[in-house]
């Protein structure tokens, strides 16, 4: 039984989503269904959940109107989800609290994560601290000398990071490996999905545990503003935080939904990772998405400065909606991005993650196109601290 | 309509044996090595072949095979080199099929894929990202163009699930040993004998064992109660820890030979 409103058929998004994988993973993803559904209609669950998020992550996240920035993006007023506040700095651990509750409730004594930028293995290596289970993160080794003070924060967690030496050496090559260490170990280990994309339940179950997002930020902005927002904005890579966001507000119809895709080089230059703006539909990591792929049905390697974004592949969910014209996708070049990082450090105060910086720079041009009359509300995925290192180097800080 | 392969195992039934079915990706070592490699497989008793199609995420695949694969789709290995390795394998009268992961053969096309497997005397493809759920497309295509569609079962499949699965396969079942990915270990899991006789309670089409399968000995134990025994990782080692392609054929040969006795000494 399913709780989305998109689903078509039992962990399909029309012709998108489903489960593609080896059948020593079937057992395990129709426990993990049936302990998800379960746990969404159980009180003590949710109740216990819900207590984790007053008391140890920090929720609700609140708003922020941001005025200054404002000035920028046409005079149209921007209002901020600050997700960025949660504890281990995103909305990663909405997802994560989650889903080692269920193991823990599963009896499973070990999570296994993929992480890329590393904030949902910092954000596993945390919960799972907190729990109590024995954490590995499997993490590309390019990923881990982009992030290094992630690397450092999961390793204090007590969490063993692997660095995969695969492949691009980035997130998708981490999560053939995750894939393959679950194959040998499902009956003790939980793997613990950081984003829509992977197999059914995966993408369901992650966007269960980040709608919350949507639901705070539809009820606060109507207090705020008394009225919807007229266009929601979020950046995807896999698009946990997009989905999270946006869920909520689908039923709304005159709420546009914008999901802001890393565009690296830009689009046309091949160098990108805008999946659903410059890819086609096709299988990738367990399930029918867009993904970047060759002639051949080889993934090709995506690019982005953001290591978060960094991803070949996007949730199913988001194909979908966006197939029926629910929802827009739009690329953001590396530079807009960090034009944007760096105008928002400037104007309020905010070091923002560098994947954040890209659902920026997309408030900056839909601002201009709505004008001042229009309201934005912006989810503020995270924070910037582990991209300081990045973002000296871009802009010539010695460090 | 019965396919080259669905012949060899009424063959190999008639002898009491099992079949050896040995792996290769196409295009490793190299597009002629490969070609190489196949005709040590023919010449030394091979009873049928797998032409692996190189993908870039390899879930299902251990580092020996992964890499193998990697070294192949950096020379450009591609649909076409697949079917060319096909083809040269059944032109040297061998039953052969192709295994792939699923995303190259939605891209290709499945029926444009069925039809050149069919095309290239091929017997059929095994897809070992595809569970039966996902799998209708595909068997519409297999069945129209008169190949096997052979599926993958793991020791976590229920029996209820078992007679699910098994009754989309043709050809052969895929029985892994083991709940892991592809490379040569030093034992035959306890668990893959348990699992031959729980697909054989729901199913009359032959099941092949394989993951970890690399020695005589393997062979042998795995030949007792299983039709097929699959081989693959230990081919790529033999090649790999050899210094030069010919010794490294030299070394395939020999295993192809050990292997051989091993499929015929396992009812003895």
């Amino acid at each position: 039984m399913s709780t989305s409103s998109t689903d078509t058929r039992a962990g399909h998004f029309g012709q998108f989503g489903g489960r593609y994988v080896p059948e020593a993973l079937i057992g395990a993803l129709d426990e993990l269904e049936i302990a998800h559904n379960a746990a969404q209609k159980d009180p003590e669950f949710l109740a216990e959940l819900a207590h984790l998020h007053k008391t140890y992550s920090g929720r609700p996240s609140i708003l922020t109107e941001a005025k200054r920035f404002a000035e920028h993006a046409g005079g149209a007023r921007i209002i901020f989800k600050r997700e960025d506040l949660n504890h281990t700095g995103s909305h990663k651990i909405n997802n994560v609290l989650g889903q080692a509750l269920l193991a823990k409730r599963s009896g499973k004594k070990r999570i296994i994560a993929e992480t890329g930028a590393g904030q949902h293995g910092v954000a596993s290596a945390t919960a799972a601290a907190l729990m109590g289970l024995e954490c590995v993160v499997y993490m590309g080794e390019e990923d881990t000398k982009r992030q290094s003070l992630n690397v450092a924060r999961m390793k204090l967690l007590g969490a063993e990071v692997v660095a995969v030496t695969t492949g691009s050496r980035t997130l998708k090559d981490a999560i053939n490996e995750a894939m393959r260490d679950w194959v040998t170990t499902v009956e003790t280990t939980n793997y613990i999905f950081g984003t829509v994309a992977g197999p059914h339940p995966f993408p369901t179950m992650v966007r269960d545990f980040q709608k919350i997002i949507g639901e705070e930020a539809r009820a606060q902005v109507l207090e705020l503003t008394g009225k919807l927002p007229d266009a929601v904005l979020a950046c995807v890579g896999g698009g946990s935080n997009a989905i999270g966001i946006f869920y909520d507000f689908i039923k709304d119809a005159n709420v546009r939904l914008i999901g802001l895709e890393a565009g690296g080089d830009g689009v046309e230059t091949g160098r990108h990772a805008a999946t659903i703006t410059g890819g086609t539909p096709g299988v990738l990591h367990g399930a029918r998405s867009y993904l970047l792929q060759d002639e051949n049905g080889q993934t090709v390697e995506s690019h982005s400065i953001s290591a978060g974004l960094d991803y070949p592949g996007v949730g199913p969910e988001h194909a979908y909606l966006s197939e029926i014209g629910r929802t827009e996708y739009r690329a953001i070049t590396d530079a807009e991005a960090m034009y944007a990082f760096s105008l928002l450090c400037k104007t309020e105060g905010i070091i923002p993650a560098i994947e954040t910086a890209h659902a920026l720079a997309g408030a900056l041009q839909i601002g201009r196109e709505l004008g001042k009359d229009a309201t934005l509300l912006i989810n503020l995925s995270g924070r910037g601290d582990k991209d300081v290192q990045t973002a000296a180097e871009y802009f010539g800080i010695p460090l | 309509m019965s396919t080259q392969l669905d012949q060899l195992f009424e063959k190999t039934r008639s002898e009491n044996r099992a079949a050896l079915i040995a792996y290769i990706p196409a295009g490793y070592p190299t597009q002629e090595g490969c070609k190489a490699v196949i005709d040590a497989f023919a010449d030394a008793g091979v009873d049928a072949i797998e032409i692996g199609f190189p993908y870039s995420d390899p879930v299902m695949d251990g580092p020996t095979i992964a890499e193998a694969a990697n070294t192949s789709l950096m020379a450009g290995t591609g649909a076409k080199e697949v079917f060319e390795a096909l083809a040269y394998a059944t032109s040297r009268g061998i039953p052969s099929v192709v295994m792939t992961y699923w995303n190259p053969i939605e891209k290709y096309g499945a029926q444009k894929f069925a039809d050149s497997i069919a095309s290239n005397s091929g017997s059929g493809v095994i897809t070992p990202d595809l569970p039966v759920d996902e799998a209708q497309p595909w068997k519409s295509a297999s069945q129209s163009s008169g190949i096997n569609s052979i599926f993958v079962v793991a020791p976590s499949t229920t029996d209820k699930r078992l007679e699910k699965v098994t009754a989309q396969c043709s050809g052969f079942v895929y029985a892994a040993s083991l709940m892991g990915v592809t490379g040569a270990r030093s034992g035959i899991s306890s668990g893959a004998k348990d699992l031959v006789q729980r697909i054989k309670k729901v199913t009359k089409v032959p099941v092949a064992v394989g993951l970890g399968v690399s020695t005589r000995e393997h062979a042998k134990e795995v030949a007792a109660y299983a039709d097929g025994v699959i081989v693959g990782s230990a081919f790529i080692n033999a090649l790999n820890s050899a210094g030069s392609l010919e010794s490294g054929i030299k070394a395939v040969r020999t295993l192809v030979e050990q292997l051989a006795l091993g499929v015929r000494e396992g009812r003895a």
